[in-house]
């Protein structure tokens, strides 16, 4: 099979010859090959892998104790401490097995939403199918994490608290709770970009670069959010002796 | 009018409509939660820190509402499936 590959439209910049649409980071084909190929969104996640990977493995290969740390293994540590400490705030006692998921997501959310400050680079949370597999992820970690916890009784018996009439209402809460996740970042990274959009369609120079720093603030609230969901979401079942004493 | 016509014409007054209406709640609802933080900081400035990150969190799920009306207005105008249909008849 042929396969035609154009990473010259990696540099186009967003909105400038594309029309607007919802569709439109998934539709830019970096490597074609009719029926499949890769688009700038997985192109685009596979380089937020790679720095982090990257990131990661430079700063633990040379890793040390006592006076002389390197700046980037504080940055790391500061931020694994951080997400340890909002892990037991919010699922208490064994939260270690939660935090290295909400870790993972908060890394990969906030790099990508970060790395917007280049600007051909199109944020791949920007695209639903990157949004909702993340939410994905999620959805799979609370029955395993509740099983884990609870056992398949105690994660069953949570969808007929209070009464077994709300059954259905527990479930609809437990599918629509996890993918209101995907879609709030998904609508929060694309209101962001198309507003920077179609904002530099009208005024081009400085107004811009205002919406595209708030956009960096609101990326990273997204990503601390959506972090934090997954902890509350997963640690919402727990064993008995737990529940009653907290 | 062709069909088209009044289907753009909709589309556009419909994500008006949805984007304007949409946004009061959650936008009363935020000034709300904001304002109870405030209160609630300037009463335990201590616990100022967890109140801030909780608040924040808030925000974000209170904002949620209005983002389900900017997806159905980005829906109605760029991926609206009527139109497709009315341009290829």
């Amino acid at each position: 099979m042929e396969c035609r590959t154009d990473f010259s439209q990696w540099f186009d910049l967003p909105w400038q010859d594309k029309p607007l649409g919802l569709e439109s980071f998934d539709s830019i084909m970096l490597v074609d090959c009719g029926n499949y190929g890769i688009n700038v969104t997985i192109f685009n996640s596979w380089l937020v892998i790679a720095l982090i990977t990257l990131v990661s493995w430079l700063v633990t290969r040379r890793i040390s104790t006592g006076k002389n740390v390197s700046k980037m293994q504080i940055i790391l540590e500061t931020l694994v401490i951080w997400m340890q400490k909002e892990a037991k705030e919010t699922s208490g006692s064994g939260s270690q097995k939660y935090f290295s998921m909400a870790l993972g997501l908060f890394c990969f959310i906030v790099t990508a939403n970060l790395l917007t400050f280049i600007p051909w680079f199109r944020p791949p949370t920007a695209s639903l199918s990157t949004t909702m597999a993340l939410a994905l992820i999620v959805f799979m970690a609370i029955p395993y994490f509740s099983i884990k916890n609870a056992g398949i009784k105690g994660y069953l018996k949570k969808f007929i608290e209070p009464v077994p009439l709300l059954l259905p209402m527990n479930i609809f809460s437990e599918v629509f709770s996890v993918f209101a996740m995907g879609l709030r970042l998904f609508g929060n990274m694309l209101s962001g970009v198309m507003f920077a959009g179609i904002l530099s369609a009208f005024i081009p120079f400085i107004a811009p670069l205002t919406m595209q720093t708030l956009g960096l603030l609101t990326g990273s609230i997204q990503a601390y959010i959506f972090a934090l969901l997954a902890l509350v979401y997963t640690s919402s079942v727990k064993k008995e002796e737990e529940t009653s004493i907290t | 009018m062709d069909s088209y016509a009044i289907i753009g014409a909709v589309s556009i007054l419909g994500a008006c409509l949805c984007m304007g209406i949409g946004s009061i709640g959650s936008a009363l609802g935020e000034g709300q939660a904001a304002a109870a933080a405030l209160t609630a900081m300037a009463q335990q400035p201590d616990e100022a820190g967890r109140i801030r990150s909780t608040m924040f969190v808030t925000l974000a799920m209170l904002e949620t509402t209005a983002l389900y009306a900017l997806l159905i207005a980005f829906l109605t105008l760029y991926a609206n499936p009527f139109w497709n249909y009315a341009v290829n008849q």
